[in-house]
């Protein structure tokens, strides 16, 4: 068994469009080594010169963010899943509630006539 | 009971209730593990907003940056948005909100109700684009007030100040605190004032996954980190999908007939799983975790009733928290 990662739109074109990868390793730092033979460059947009993660992806094993479990340190084992995401003000803005599905066409319709304006605003 | 002077006065001062029911099992012999909900849904406009938005006009206050009939502009989509309004409603300002256009109908009823204008930013460019939005037009109203709640020390100080104590308060034998992740201003505060207080102490941020829109940056380097973070606070960071958020969202109405929005179940989702954790390793736990409001201004998701799975669909690619 292999260990299942997510790659976020943005980083798809490294995976030829695929939302899920498969790869092997012992720590985060040797699965993405793995990954980027099969995948080139890939490895170059989630770590630094430097060898430390990019401030603004943050990478889940098994849900929790591997920056807290010893980042390109952190242990892997067959089974795990590793999730990657952008950091976006998504956290903070998301608390903000959901639109009503049923109600979604309308505020959209309102919405985007706001977002005009809103443009409009900020040029 | 208690008598205040204004709604203001009543911030804060918040019931930590016990969860029983929801609490693990241990087996016989070994040390308790217990959940402990914070109930910032008691707050005047019933989130645990309200004690951010009123430390930070007071700061701008005192600072000399605020004056009576001074227009405060905020990006907010929800909660804080409308803590300031009311408090800019009592205090004698108006309020500008900038939020993505993806927020429920009840957000925007409830802003307009408390007096606040809204100026809508597209949903494509999620929530950064509601900052950037912001920005602009701070920079084209210089006399207008930017609170700025992600960078705004006031916000967390006001948990340093208020949150944490309360708890240590009430509960001196805590061991892990659980919260939301947004602004990191209630984790940051109450964080650093636990970990001055209480030796071990575990600080567990819960943040929500959403669908893929939210995420739909076209560079890596548009990313986002709220300038008051500081991941040195933090013990462990969680991230929770919609399904997993909905499901403890119910269970806490549910099993314990606590009614809580969306993040709460998140960071009930973390919570149960350090507990658990605590349980395998025969450890004592207190757990205490916030609800950081209550479920009604989500009701038009539909996301209580129904399957699971119809929940997780109502909420794909929304704000849900
Ligand atoms: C419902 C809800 N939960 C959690 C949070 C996160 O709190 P904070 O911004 O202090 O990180 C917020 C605010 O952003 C919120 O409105």
């Amino acid at each position: 068994m292999a260990i299942e990662v997510r790659i976020p739109t943005i980083l798809r074109s490294y995976t030829g469009g695929a939302k899920v990868v498969e790869g092997t390793g012992d720590t985060l730092g040797d699965l993405l080594a793995d990954l980027d033979s099969r995948h080139a460059g890939l490895r170059g947009r989630l770590v630094t010169e430097a060898g430390a993660l990019h401030r603004f992806v943050n990478v889940y094993v098994n849900d929790e963010d591997v920056r807290f479990l010893g980042a390109l340190d952190a242990k892997l084992s067959d089974g795990d899943s590793v999730t990657i995401l952008p950091a976006v003000a998504g956290g903070a803005f998301g608390f903000a509630a959901a639109a009503a599905i049923a109600q979604h066409g309308a505020a959209t319709a309102i919405a985007s006539h706001a977002g005009r304006r809103a443009a409009g605003v900020a040029r | 009971m208690a008598r205040y002077d204004s709604l203001l006065d009543a911030c804060g001062g918040t019931p930590l209730v016990g969860l029983p029911r929801l609490s693990p099992a241990v087996p016989d012999g070994a040390p308790p593990v217990r959940l402990w909900a914070k109930l910032e849904d008691r707050n005047p406009t019933g989130s645990i907003k309200d004690r951010a938005a009123l430390f930070m006009v007071r700061a701008a206050e005192e600072a000399g940056r605020l004056r009576p009939g001074d227009t405060i502009l905020e990006p907010t989509s929800g909660n804080t948005g409308i803590s300031l309004a009311m408090v800019a409603k009592l205090r004698g300002y108006r309020l500008v909100c900038v939020m993505p256009e993806n927020v429920s109908t009840e957000r925007v009823q409830l802003l307009r109700m408390y007096g606040a204008e809204i100026i809508f930013s597209p949903a494509a460019g999620g929530s950064n684009q509601a900052v950037a939005t912001a920005k602009q037009i701070a920079a084209e109203h210089p006399d207008w007030v930017m609170l700025y709640q992600y960078g705004n020390e006031a916000n967390a100080r006001a948990h340093y100040e208020t949150t944490g104590p309360e708890l240590l308060h009430d509960l001196p034998t805590i061991t892990h605190f659980v919260a939301g992740l947004g602004t990191t201003g209630t984790l940051m505060g109450t964080g650093r004032y636990l970990r001055e207080k209480v030796e071990g102490i575990q600080v567990v941020a819960a943040e929500p996954r959403y669908g893929e829109l939210v995420y739909g940056l076209r560079n890596i380097d548009e990313g986002y980190v709220p300038e008051l973070y500081d991941a040195t606070v933090l013990s462990r960071r969680f991230s929770v999908g919609t399904r997993d958020a909905v499901l403890r969202t119910r269970q806490l109405v549910e099993v314990e007939g606590i009614f809580a929005g969306f993040s709460t179940g998140a960071i009930l989702h973390a919570a149960l799983a350090v507990a658990h954790e605590a349980v395998r390793d025969g450890r004592r736990a207190d757990v205490a975790f916030v609800v950081a409001d209550g479920g009604w201004k989500y009701l038009s998701t539909g996301a209580y009733g129904g399957t699971l799975a119809d929940a997780e669909d109502a909420l794909d690619g929304q704000l849900w928290a």
